[in-house]
């Protein structure tokens, strides 16, 4: 367990210094720079701006400065969004991000583990047909078609729902509808296939057998072991519902780090895009780490290599 | 035979050491014909009904996207003057004079968007971009992850545990946050490359965002193919026909190309298959969010991006691409299905 543990810490460290050396580099291909405005500064601005956050320095040097900034755990200030950190940035995004796509995630696992799981229990019957039909077209619509449709639905037909900003719960709703759509449709199938192998282990006749109440055969012997594979799905879950709020949080313009993400590439705003970049990385590592571990935890059958 | 053992006679029949004929033969034969690997796929393929109906599908949207285009009398880049933001089948007032004239004018069947230029015809080569995005990049992460896979799984040891360090790493990197790093930095480079050194120009026909995101995929994608592949072959390797193919002197590429990848062709078909709607969701998310293929390519993701604007007006503009992506997708990812059940029943789960 150890062995393994340090194994894979050691990979995701490596990793992230990976995607970090590679985003540092990377970002510097892109011609223009953060202080290009619509109103084009004079170069002498731009000189004296490039001084003050250290860009006239060889990319080496930069890359240096980064790192021992970064391991201090300061991030710098944003370039383009005078007078605020990039840590701030972060930190406020983050919240509204994790709330929206908590939510999310809760919604699918909530949805999609019963869905599943009827499915499997109503094999062939019209239940299991529609469930079927929704998980199905469900996983092969992408999300903005989703989100957009919603808006048009709610919005702009039945004039139900705000269509941007994040001030009530009605604000909630859309989004983390959007975003759990894909998910939520996953979730039931891969529910509905282990359920039916569970169903049709020696372990289920036994306790049917013995005489248990469906309902204890049900939750006590099958779901538990079914649940195994949504375990795995929550780390790419987690992924997916961080990189599908780029498009969720773009459209109903949600102040998340998901849509300043974009914004920092597209606004060549050097510091914001190592910052997030970096921070969503160690994320989807972190969390992937975790499943790992919590997967092998929770099922004895499955052995450290 | 059994009339003569009768009579009992020690004079052996001559007829009974003849060569037996074709009927003989066959009526000793209690086994069903024997059915090839890919006749019998196919014939477990015909009987899926929701495969074979994608793969008509697929094939519809193949005919509409590559060869309708060539028969459409607008283009995709053409601005008709005077027809803006016409609804579907609504003709502008130059073109009811001109039918009022007797002239033919070809009917927008999905209007035109708000730069006069026809729908139709945009949906037409979105699709051919989605497609061409789903096959080419499919195929490049078979090409890279099926050797790179079949190579570490058959010399193993050392070198298997080397690469396989390498694809877990590849597969730990948050793949869309990567993506869009590189598609925003390559597009320059490239661009650069195709105008000024001479032999790439090339580049410039097929598109640079196209060319960005064919990199892309061929860098980060072919590490699942390669990690199922690996598996295969760890267990292809051991079966006697490679210790054959190896007494009788064939060498390690040989072994490899002819012996190992081509019995787990199964797999391969399935896993590039399933890729290909993967990879149409990646490029119109890249293309949504507007750093997918340049403009005036249109994409499926772009038109959809760009009809938000006017979703009250113009609800169509957004339906007809979304519901395009979805068919592809739905229809791709069905027919992976039933290539699965049909070809590689063992890859279920």
């Amino acid at each position: 367990m150890a062995k393994y543990l340090t194994k894979k810490v050691f990979i995701s460290i490596l990793t992230l210094w990976i995607v970090a050396t590679a985003t540092f580099f990377l970002m510097f291909m892109v011609p223009g720079g953060p202080f290009l405005a619509e109103k084009a500064p004079s170069e002498a601005t731009i000189a004296a701006l490039n001084q003050k956050y250290g860009l006239d320095q060889p990319k080496i040097v930069q890359y240096k400065n980064y790192f021992t900034n970064f391991l201090s755990g300061d991030l710098g200030p944003s370039m383009k969004q005078r007078g605020r950190e990039v840590n701030q940035i972060i930190s406020t995004g983050f919240k509204v991000s994790a709330t929206v796509g908590g939510m999310a995630i809760l919604v699918a696992v909530m949805v999609g583990i019963p869905f599943g799981s009827v499915a499997a229990l109503k094999r062939g019957k019209w239940q299991d047909n529609i469930i079927l039909l929704i998980s199905t077209t469900g996983i092969a619509v992408p999300s903005f078609v989703v989100a957009t449709v919603l808006m048009m639905i709610f919005s702009v037909k039945l004039n139900l729902l705000p269509t941007y900003g994040l001030t009530s719960w009605k604000h909630y709703i859309m989004p983390v509808m959007s975003l759990s759509f894909y998910p939520t449709a996953y979730i039931s199938r891969l529910m509905r296939s282990s359920m039916l192998e569970v169903l049709g282990q020696d372990y289920i006749r036994t306790a049917k057998a013995k005489g248990l109440p469906m309902f204890r055969v049900l939750f006590k012997h099958a779901l538990r072991n079914a649940v195994l594979p949504v375990v795995t799905y929550l780390g790419p879950l987690l992924a997916y519902t961080l990189t599908g709020s780029f498009i969720v949080e773009r459209i109903f313009t949600v102040p998340g780090l998901g849509n300043s993400f974009i914004s920092s590439i597209l606004n060549r705003d050097y510091t914001m895009i190592m910052g997030t970049t970096i921070f969503l990385a160690a994320l989807i590592i972190v969390m992937n780490l975790i499943v790992d571990i919590v997967y092998k935890l929770v099922d004895p059958r499955i052995t450290y290599k | 035979m059994s009339e003569q053992s009768k009579k009992i006679s020690f004079q052996l029949d001559v007829s009974d050491f003849l060569p037996a004929g074709q009927d003989e033969k066959q009526s000793l034969v209690c086994m069903r014909e024997s059915v090839g690997f890919w006749r019998n796929g196919f014939s477990r393929l015909r009987k899926n009904k929701i495969a074979m109906v994608s793969l008509f599908v697929i094939i519809l949207t193949l005919i509409f996207a590559f060869i309708a285009p060539s028969f459409y009398p607008y283009s995709y880049e053409q601005q008709i003057r005077g027809s803006e933001n016409l609804a579907p089948m609504q003709y502008s007032a130059a073109e009811l004079a001109e039918k009022e004239a007797g002239g033919k004018v070809f009917p927008h069947f999905i209007g035109t968007d708000a730069l006069g230029r026809d729908t139709t015809i945009r949906i037409m080569m979105g699709s051919r971009i989605s497609l061409l995005v789903g096959i080419v990049a499919s195929f490049l992460v078979l090409l890279i992850g099926s050797l790179y896979g079949a190579i570490s799984g058959y010399l193993g040891g050392k070198v298997d545990i080397m690469m396989m360090q390498l694809v877990d790493i590849i597969y730990a990197i948050p793949d869309i946050l990567i993506i869009i790093i590189l598609m925003v930095s390559l597009k320059y480079p490239l661009q650069n490359i195709a105008n000024t050194v001479p032999g790439f120009q090339w580049i410039n026909t097929i598109g640079v965002g196209l060319i960005c995101i064919f990199i892309v995929f061929s860098l980060l994608y072919w590490v699942g193919m390669a990690r199922i592949v690996r598996s295969q072959i760890l267990s292809l390797k051991e079966q006697e026909y490679v210790t054959a193919a190896r007494a009788l002197g064939a060498g390690n590429a040989r072994i490899i190309g002819k012996h190992l990848l081509t019995n787990c062709i199964g797999t391969l078909i399935v896993t590039t298959t399933l890729q290909i709607p993967s990879a149409i969701f990646t490029e119109s998310f890249l293309s949504f969010i507007g750093i997918g293929v340049s403009a005036p390519m249109p994409s499926l993701g772009s038109m959809a991006s760009s009809a938000i604007g006017g979703l009250t007006s113009y609800p169509y503009r957004l339906f007809a691409p979304a519901l395009m992506i979805s068919i592809i997708i739905l229809s791709f990812n069905l027919l992976g299905d039933g290539l699965r059940d049909a070809f590689d029943p063992k890859l279920k789960n």
